[in-house]
């Protein structure tokens, strides 16, 4: 009898979402054991598809794709940029973890556990209706409806932090350094 | 929907809880900030996870996931312009170091 993969039980949604189980929690531990700050960086970066995968997965694939654009395309970037720009920044040969470290690893493992344990036990009031097929259209028309406010207030917020960061990172000129 | 709702969660959970720990123990100013990135992913797994399970005809979770996603570029911005502007003055980027304001 010839084997015929569609016996298997097993449905497909549930192999993408271990898949990117392993990307997200793997690219995580990464970011976060890594000795040297330019892997931990590109271990951001794997961390970062994965979630990018779940999003594909929730059937919110206007998300999937502003993950991509803008966390692994603009900050990872400029997060691994700031790393290159110096050596020292790398931090190459020295400890990565300050003093702390062996009270924040119990906090934070207790901490995962009483969310876990929350998620598990609370009865959500899960429902079984199909998200609506045009969300991108829904999506337009609640930022130019509803959520106009938040949508002009997070454009302000995104000029100032712009205008911000390139007043706080440029190089001071002579004149300027002469007069402080 | 082949995946219950609280494995969403315990994913999102784990993820917050690595991130915490990596703002916690990180000796080097870059490294915090990518602990909080992680935590801030955390967050925008447990919206669009609720969006899609409880509330899927109204778009206000995906709608805040955005939000959540700008702030947080705009916050990366800003830290990583103040970690550049500390490195050119002190030559460091650990926080251990930084304690001008002590004395």
């Amino acid at each position: 009898m010839p084997f015929d993969p569609s016996q298997l039980q097993i449905p497909f949604e549930l192999i993408v979402f271990i898949v990117m189980t392993v990307f997200t929690i793997g690219g995580a531990l990464g970011v976060v054991f890594s000795p040297n700050l330019f892997h931990s960086a590109l271990y951001l970066i794997v961390s970062l598809f994965g979630v990018a995968g779940y999003y594909a997965l929730l059937s919110a694939g206007f998300l999937a794709v502003v993950q991509l654009m803008v966390y692994i395309g603009a900050i990872a970037i400029l997060i691994l940029f700031a790393i290159m720009f110096s050596r020292r920044l790398m931090g190459l040969g020295e400890g990565q973890s300050n003093r702390q470290w062996w009270i924040s690893l119990p906090v934070a493992v207790l901490l995962g556990a009483v969310l876990i344990g929350v998620a598990i036990s609370v009865q959500w009031p899960v429902t079984d209706v199909a998200p609506t097929e045009d969300s991108v259209l829904q999506l337009g028309l609640a930022f130019l409806g509803s959520y106009l406010i938040p949508f002009e207030v997070v454009s302000i917020l995104l000029s100032v932090a712009l205008i911000g960061a390139i007043f706080l990172a440029r190089e001071k000129t002579d004149v300027e350094e002469a007069q402080s | 929907m082949a995946i219950p709702l609280s494995c969403w969660l315990g994913v999102s959970a784990a993820l917050f809880s690595i991130g915490v720990y990596g703002a916690l123990s990180r000796r080097n100013a870059i490294g915090i900030l990518m602990g909080i990135e992680l935590v801030l992913n955390a967050v925008n797994i447990n919206l669009v996870a609720f969006w899609r399970y409880i509330a899927p005809t109204d778009i206000s979770g995906q709608v805040f996931a955005i939000i959540v996603i700008t702030v947080a570029a705009a916050e990366a911005a800003v830290g990583l312009a103040i970690v550049i502007a500390v490195y050119r003055r002190r030559h460091s980027a650990v926080v251990d170091d930084l304690d001008i304001l002590k004395n």
